[in-house]
């Protein structure tokens, strides 16, 4: 049963992206966009990441999601592209990102084993793996909640006063921009 | 769990892929950016299927901080892109091209 969920949701979670990437429409590509959110906060739910399946819709499919769908209807690009970039750049890139994915998919399916810390390290010094391994993993979102406010302090404050940085950002950059005019 | 992390990373490695295609292969900066949005949901998956398999909650925090970040990323990137749109009239990149000589 699970099995068939993964194959079910990864596959619309591709296929909706591939509609994303190659619909000349953005307002399409969009609605496709949210459907491949939706299907990887499904993924996560697999992954008992609840919360952060919660956080991916409410956050991504969401206000991300909503704000996208607001700028291009507010800037009314109409205007259908003609025709992609294939030329000789776009060629060469297209070929990287096929070299890319093939080195990536070779590596995945060919190593099936993560790296170990050596045993003669682990033998001289018996803390070394309990200093590596970190917050045992529980689908609870109270396992967040004290992670982030004991060992993750730091970064959780430094990101409060990013998203107040970004939100000054987008003032001046609106501001300014309309003085202009 | 019968489903191994081999086919977590396929699925993140393919979703990174069609996000690359995406920001080579369109114009339209608004989509290109969304591509952008599509390979950080790529990684995400990928961190989170890390964190599952190797029992620590300390991919899952990283995501939750990448999803933050993207929120903040997504709002400057879309105010710059109403910016653009205000001084040029257009977001196709082939036709911001002033410093092309």
């Amino acid at each position: 049963m699970t099995d068939l969920l993964f194959y079910f949701f990864s596959f619309v979670a591709l296929v909706s992206a591939l509609v994303m990437v190659l619909n000349p429409n953005a307002v399409g590509g969009a609605m496709a966009m949210i459907v491949s959110f939706v299907a990887t906060a499904a993924l996560f739910v697999l992954l008992e990441a609840y919360f952060l399946a919660i956080i991916q819709v409410l956050v991504y499919a969401g206000a991300v999601m909503v704000l996208f769908l607001f700028i291009i209807m507010l800037l009314d690009v109409d205007k259908v592209e003609a025709a992609y970039r294939f030329d000789r750049i776009g060629t060469l890139a297209a070929v990287c990102g096929f070299v890319l994915l093939a080195s990536m998919l070779v590596v995945g399916l060919s190593s099936s084993h993560l790296p170990v810390p050596p045993t003669e390290l682990v033998a001289s010094n018996p803390d070394v793996i309990s200093q590596s391994s970190g917050i045992p993993f529980t689908s609870s979102s109270k396992s967040f909640g004290y992670s982030l406010f004991t060992k993750y302090m730091l970064p959780f404050q430094l990101v409060g006063f990013l998203l107040l940085a970004a939100m000054l950002g987008v003032i001046v950059i609106s501001k300014r921009a309309s003085q202009v005019d | 769990m019968n489903i191994g992390i081999h086919s977590y990373l396929i699925v993140s490695g393919l979703m990174f892929a069609i996000g690359f295609l995406g920001v080579i292969l369109r114009k339209n900066t608004l989509v290109l950016f969304m591509s952008l949005e599509l390979m950080l949901n790529a990684v995400n998956l990928a961190l989170v299927a890390f964190s599952r398999y190797n029992n620590t909650m300390d991919g899952n925090l990283f995501v939750f901080f990448i999803i933050t970040v993207a929120a903040a990323e997504v709002a400057v990137g879309l105010a710059i892109i109403v910016a653009l749109y205000r001084k040029r009239q257009t977001v196709m990149v082939d036709e911001l091209n002033s410093l092309e000589n």
